[in-house]
């Protein structure tokens, strides 16, 4: 049997030696300091960067190289850490993409601006959660506005679901996985009440 | 550790990620899984970038289930969903309060320590079980994410109540243990850490950067002994495995343990030291101890062994007399 170190290994992307810092506290500091700014950070990566479709994948890098440095040190205070990188992941990208230089970055004063922009409440009032949930819910195309509901609410396994619904698993796991992305861009990614859906 | 730019890469991450999220809450989780999963999230830092997200996402829309004694058919027909949603708008404050109440219980922090010869079982929030031994302390984070408690020092038996979307970890010495639905204990001492397997499995892995790495998946029956620079796995009888965890009845079990062996053992749970002349530390013993019964233990190897014991500062010193 291959053991799993093994594969981690070769797999060998993150360097074992700098990640002092365990993965539940890297993890635990993420989703508590980190994916509540994210709606600061899309507005600022759709004001800075004019490829709309990028903006995912800029987030995903931004996320990878935070918790990257998390490993080593949990960064404090986060905010200013955050746009930071963020700041630096936009700038590599636009010396890549020389091509489209400087018309992606609208304006390179804005950067430093932007990186100020007040985020929203870090910390969501619990008596407003339940009415985001409500709205980002009703914001998800009809299949997979269901398919959540009844993942969520009554808790049916796929099966239980396909069954109900007359379709076949993988097309209840594939409404399930992309209601859930878009209802954690929309928690996470858009401010309370505003803000186009991404 | 960029990674490289590639569009369609941070779709197919999401994807994966969501497909993790899901496969995970499934009745249908195995340990296997949950090895590939680390094996996954290890291979990329996008790759718990995404998973996390999601996986936060989704457990706050977990907090729907919160409506689900109002309409519990609702769900299944999508023309009322909407109508439905504005129904629930109306109770949802006072369900709210009480879901804020018991998230903010579910993060938390709690310190247990235990005094030389004392033993102390308790429950975490999880349905975790803990038994601590003999001057241990530990710290333990649950949040509504992950569960994770650090043996600053000492020996600590796990039963761990699984929860395949919150994995368990026992920080000790520099290494994580990480549980796959398991029963085990751990102890760290000056000569390292030794961590025992009862049942399930579980991962072993080195995480301070300052030591050599190393990963081991235990399976039951196995000991672990991780020192410094060299972990070693061996098999135990259950027999065996029984007695290394009688402390947990406050009983000490020696099979062939030499005299200097047992005495260190008791040593941990009584303030009055038991000192072993040099010339007699070899010599083995078989029985069982209450782990604060020093003084039968004494006298029991005394007349074994035709030794001598004289109390001196406080300490007991077992050696044989010259004749």
């Amino acid at each position: 049997m291959t053991k799993p170190q093994d594969i981690h290994r070769h797999g060998g992307q993150p360097e074992d030696a700098a990640r002092m810092v365990p993965a539940p506290e890297v993890e635990f500091w993420f989703v508590q300091e980190v994916l509540p700014l994210e709606a600061a950070l899309m507005r600022y990566l759709r004001s800075s960067y004019r490829n709309p479709e990028e903006v995912a994948d800029l987030r995903q890098d931004i996320y990878a190289q935070l918790i990257s440095a998390a490993h080593k040190q949990i960064p404090s205070p986060t905010k200013p850490f955050v746009f930071a990188v963020a700041h630096n992941v936009l700038i590599d990208r636009v010396r890549r993409d020389r091509v489209v230089a400087m018309d992606t970055i609208s304006d390179m004063e804005k950067l430093g601006l932007a990186a100020d922009v007040a985020a929203p409440d870090r910390v969501v009032i619990a008596r407003d959660e339940l009415r985001r949930l409500r709205e980002a819910i009703e914001r998800l195309p009809a299949r997979a506005r269901e398919t959540v509901l009844m993942a969520r609410i009554q808790g049916l396994s796929q099966r239980e679901i396909a069954t109900r619904l007359n379709l076949d698993e993988t097309t209840v796991s594939r409404h399930l996985k992309k209601g859930m992305q878009l209802l954690t861009d929309i928690l996470y990614g858009t401010s309370p009440g505003g803000d186009e859906v991404p | 550790m960029t990674a490289e730019r590639n569009v369609t890469s941070a779709e197919t991450i999401g994807d994966q990620a969501a497909e993790w999220v899901l496969k995970q809450e499934a009745k249908t989780w195995t340990a296997q899984d949950q090895v590939e999963l680390s094996v996954w999230l290890s291979q990329s830092d996008r790759h718990p970038a995404a998973y996390w997200r999601l996986k936060a996402g989704w457990s706050r829309a977990q907090r729907l289930a919160a409506l689900a004694p109002m309409r519990p058919e609702c769900a299944a027909k999508t023309k009322s969903t909407r109508r439905f949603l504005h129904l629930a708008a109306v109770a949802s404050i006072a369900a709210l309060a009480i879901g804020a109440i018991a998230y903010n219980s579910l993060s938390q922090t709690r310190q247990f320590a235990t005094a030389m010869g004392q033993r102390a079982s308790l429950m975490l929030s999880d349905g975790t079980q803990i038994e601590l031994n003999t001057n241990s302390a530990i710290v333990a984070k649950i949040t509504p994410w992950h569960r994770i408690v650090e043996l600053e020092h000492g020996e600590a038996f796990f039963n761990v109540h699984h929860d395949a979307a919150r994995p368990f970890a026992v920080l000790a010495d520099g290494h994580r243990i990480t549980d796959l639905g398991t029963q085990f204990s751990v102890r760290e001492s000056a000569d390292g850490l030794k961590v025992t397997l009862v049942e399930g499995r579980a991962r072993l892995e080195t995480v301070d950067p300052a030591l050599q790495h190393h990963v081991t998946d235990l399976v039951p029956g196995d000991v672990a002994a991780v020192t410094a620079n060299a972990m070693s796995v061996r098999k135990i009888p259950a027999n065996a495995l029984s007695d290394r965890l009688a402390w947990r009845s406050g009983k000490l079990v020696f099979d062939h343990a030499t005299l200097a062996e047992a005495a260190a053992e008791f040593n941990r749970y009584n303030a009055t030291k038991i000192v072993i002349a040099p010339e007699i530390a070899n010599l083995q013993i078989n029985g069982t101890f209450g782990a604060g019964s020093v003084g039968p233990f004494t006298r029991t190897v005394q007349f074994a062994f035709s030794l001598s014991a004289e109390l001196r500062d406080h300490q007991i010193v077992i050696f044989r007399k010259k004749s």
